[in-house]
Parts: structure tokens; C-alpha cells; sequence
């Protein structure tokens, strides 16, 4: 993982920390393509098994789609989140991340928004795709993919808190999953209620307002809460 | 003498030692009368019956739940801010009777549920939320037994209950307008009350002694941690409970 050099910048300022990792994570999530890869597929997947497991009723799937893309894209997102810090944790990149110059807060948040760009905005992309599997229409599909835009980097940075908090912990994932998920609730409520809304004839935009406000709480917030996770797990 | 004296372990423990036996007698009086005020002066529901006396336990448990996180919570940015071992360890000992409360009124609200609705469960805000509260004590839980270095852990535990109390909130009200069934509040500071004298006074007396119990558990449980993390400290040593 360390294959890829930590590039000082010409023009060092505390907040070049974010393009930093963003940069670095960036460049490894293109390179292992696979692990990108496995997020979607493993998403296409199950949001597929639905129709099989609840049968063809187009009145139904409609019903259920907003709900189990959701569901989906949210576990999706969480079996990703060990790539945030893992690899960096066990190789000792996130030691020396933690003693860098550059605030913690920055790149950890630097990281998040990689990981959001190799995860959240795929499946952002492929959700229209399996919204049309289920019969929704162009206006409904827009509005799932604007809640999923503005919905997964909240599940991203929320996870990280929780990612951080596991490292080197015995049977980190699953742990991961009971931190991280009470905590999805809402955005998972308002992501699938702007879809809801959309597919009843109501504005979706007090749902998807609600959801930037959330995103925009958590990027002032959670770069320090990860930030403060990261530095009791490295302690 | 100040109070900051008590935040050390060695200053606490015999406090702690000398209020458990306090607050569990308190516990038990309270408990006994606010059942007799509850099961034999409190009159039937005109509307609900014998059935809605479940409340005397329901209401007081929901409460508790909620308000042992809030204090967990506190404990939380002391542990973090200051840096002091008792706090962290007053978390774990508050943890496992509040997660008792949270799924206490769980399981008495679906027992009320079920001939006053119809049904056991039904995901309503309230219920929701509680059911979540109870999920983030289990994650809070599992995340203290999961981490062996005990330093770790406290530290990772009170940045988890900070981040689940400020979500609280938000999860609250997201499923409060996702959907909306349970009965409004029966009691409000803003409204007045719309029980009678003595249901509602069945019910604060019950309270008080879920306050008390919770107290005299907690404390009794923060003594047998503070020995456990500790059992090398000099203090420890000259501890009658120790020697014998």
C-alpha cells in the first residue's frame, strides 16, 4: 500500500492535508479496480434478489424500490468502510499520517472524501439502472440518485468514526456494523422518504433538504470525531 | 474539601461504598409505596382499564433509558475533556442498567400494546427510537468488550456515546415525522397533565425508585470495576473488603 509516495506539495498550507490523502487514496481505489468493482456488483446483487425473493408484482417492487436501493447502497457503502484506514492502520501509513505536519481533522477528511468518490458516487450512478428494474419513473429515478449524492458521503464520514473506532479489534467488521448502523437511521429515513415523496406527487425537496443539512453538520463534525477515533486507536 | 477530590478512585471507592447501601433502601420505600399507589389507590382508566396501570413500570423505564444515556453522554466529554478514569469507568458501570431500561419499556409497552392497539409492535416514532437507543447501548457494549487495552476502550466508548447523544436528537425527530402512531404525551411540563392526582403521582414515586436503583446498581458496579482495573494500587490494599 505504501507504493504510493505521500507527495510533499510546493506550496505546503495546513489545508493542502485534505488533497493529500484525497489524491493518495484516490490513486490506490483506481488502482485495485477489483475492490471498486466488488462494492457495485455486490449492490446490483442484492437490490436484484428482492424481485426474486418478493415476487414480479409491478405495484409491489414500485412500493419497495426506494427502500431496498437504500437498505442496499447502505450496507454497500459499510462493507467498504475498512478500507478507510485498515491497510494504512496495519502497514503504519496512519502512523505517520497522525505525526505528519498536516492536521488530522483535514486528512482524515481528505480520506473520507475519496472514499466517497469510489464508492458513494458509483452507486449513485448504477442506482438509476436498478430503479428502472423496478419500475420508476425519470422525475422519481433523478430525485434517488440527488438523496443517494447527498446521502452516502453521510454514511462515509459517520462510518469513518466507526471504521476507526474497530481498528485492530477482534472481529472488527461485525463490530462495525452494530456502531455504524443505529447511526445510518436517518439518513436511510430521508433518502428513502425523498423517493417516497416523489413517487406520492409531493416535493421531494423537504427530504433532500434535510439530508444536505445533515451532510453539511457532518462535515464541520465528523473530521474531528474520526480524527480523535483514529488517534485513540493508534495511542 | 473539595469535589474534585471524589474523582479520584481511592477517594470514590469508599464514598461509592458508604451511598450504595442509601440509595437501595430509598430504592426499595420507593418502590413499595409507588406500587401501592399505583396497583390499589390509583382508580381504573376510564378508557383503558386495569391495563394501562403497566405504565407505573413503562413510563419511569423509558425514562431512565433516555436519561442514563444523557448522563453517559456527560461522563463522555468529562472522559474525554479531562481525562479521568472514573468517568469512563462510571460508563461502563451506567451502561448495562440503562440498556435493562431501554429494553424494559420495549417489552412492557408491547405488552401494553397488544390489547390497547392490537398489537405487539408497531413502528411507531417512539418505539422506533427507543429501539435504536437500545441498539446504540449494545454497540456501546460490545465496543467495551471487543477492546482488550482497558485505556483504549474508555476513551473509544466515550467518543461513541458522544457521537450516538448527538445523533439522538436527529434520530428522534427523522422518525417522528417518518411516521407517527403512539398516543401524544400524557404528561408535559408546557400543557399541564391530563391524568389524575394519584396515577400521576404513582407514577413520579415509581421513577424516584428506578432514579435510586439505578444509582445504588451503578455505583455498586463502578466499586467491583474501579478493583478490577486497579488491583495493584496501594489504596487497594488497605481496603477492609481486600484484607479479609
Amino acid at each position: 500500500m505504501s507504493a504510493v509516495p505521500v507527495n510533499q506539495p510546493a506550496l505546503s498550507t495546513p489545508e493542502s492535508g485534505v488533497w493529500i490523502t484525497l489524491v493518495r487514496d484516490t490513486k490506490l481505489a483506481i488502482r485495485s479496480k477489483g475492490e471498486l468493482a466488488q462494492a457495485l456488483a455486490f449492490f446490483i446483487i442484492v437490490v436484484s434478489l428482492f424481485p426474486l425473493a418478493i415476487g414480479p408484482e409491478a405495484a409491489i417492487l414500485k412500493r419497495i424500490a426506494a427502500g431496498v436501493v437504500w437498505v442496499c447502497a447502505l450496507l454497500a457503502v459499510m462493507l467498504t468502510l475498512p478500507r478507510l484506514f485498515q491497510s494504512d492502520y496495519l502497514d503504519g501509513t496512519l502512523e505517520q499520517l497522525a505525526l505528519s505536519p498536516y492536521p488530522l481533522p483535514l486528512l482524515c477528511a481528505g480520506k473520507m472524501l475519496a472514499h466517497w468518490l469510489s464508492t458513494g458516487v458509483p452507486l449513485a450512478l448504477v442506482a438509476p439502472v436498478l430503479g428502472l428494474q423496478f419500475g420508476l419513473e425519470a422525475s422519481e429515478l433523478l430525485v434517488m440518485v440527488a438523496g443517494l449524492l447527498l446521502g452516502t458521503p453521510v454514511l462515509t464520514m459517520l462510518g469513518a468514526i466507526g471504521a476507526a473506532l474497530v481498528l485492530g479489534v477482534r472481529g472488527g467488521s461485525i463490530l462495525m456494523a452494530l456502531l455504524v448502523l443505529p447511526l445510518y437511521t436517518p439518513v436511510l429515513i430521508f433518502g428513502a422518504g425523498a423517493v417516497e415523496a416523489s413517487i406520492a406527487g409531493i416535493d421531494a425537496m423537504a427530504n433532500l433538504s434535510l439530508l444536505a443539512a445533515m451532510l453539511l453538520f457532518g462535515l464541520v463534525t465528523t473530521p474531528f470525531a474520526a480524527a480523535t477515533a483514529v488517534k485513540i486507536s493508534l495511542d | 474539601m473539595s469535589l474534585f477530590k471524589y474523582s479520584a478512585p481511592s477517594s470514590f471507592y469508599p464514598l461509592a461504598g458508604k451511598l450504595v447501601p442509601w440509595f437501595g433502601v430509598l430504592a426499595f420505600l420507593l418502590a413499595v409505596g409507588g406500587l401501592y399507589l399505583g396497583l390499589f389507590v390509583a382508580p381504573e382508566d376510564y378508557q383503558q382499564g386495569e391495563v394501562y396501570r403497566i405504565i407505573f413500570i413503562h413510563v419511569p423505564s423509558a425514562w431512565m433509558g433516555m436519561f442514563i444515556y444523557l448522563v453517559m453522554a456527560m461522563y463522555a466529554v468529562l472522559a474525554l475533556v479531562y481525562q479521568t478514569r472514573l468517568s469512563a469507568m462510571m460508563m461502563e458501570a451506567l451502561a448495562p442498567t440503562g440498556m435493562m431500561f431501554t429494553a424494559l419499556a420495549l417489552w412492557t409497552g408491547a405488552l401494553w400494546g397488544k390489547p390497547t392497539w392490537g398489537t405487539y409492535w408497531a413502528f411507531d416514532a417512539r418505539m422506533t427510537s427507543t429501539l435504536i437507543l437500545l441498539f446504540l447501548y449494545v454497540g456501546y457494549l460490545a465496543l467495551m468488550n471487543a477492546i482488550e487495552d482497558k485505556k483504549r476502550a474508555d476513551k473509544a466508548g466515550a467518543l461513541l456515546v458522544l457521537v450516538g447523544s448527538i445523533n439522538v436528537p436527529i434520530i428522534y425527530f427523522s422518525v417522528k415525522w417518518w411516521n407517527t402512531l403512539h398516543q401524544g404525551a400524557s404528561v408535559s411540563l408546557t400543557q399541564g397533565n391530563k391524568m389524575a392526582a394519584t396515577m400521576l403521582a404513582g407514577m413520579l414515586v415509581m421513577a424516584l425508585a428506578c432514579w435510586m436503583y439505578s444509582l445504588a446498581v451503578s455505583l455498586c458496579r463502578v466499586r467491583a470495576i474501579i478493583l478490577e482495573r486497579e488491583p495493584h494500587a496501594a489504596w487497594v490494599k488497605h481496603i477492609r473488603e481486600v484484607q479479609a
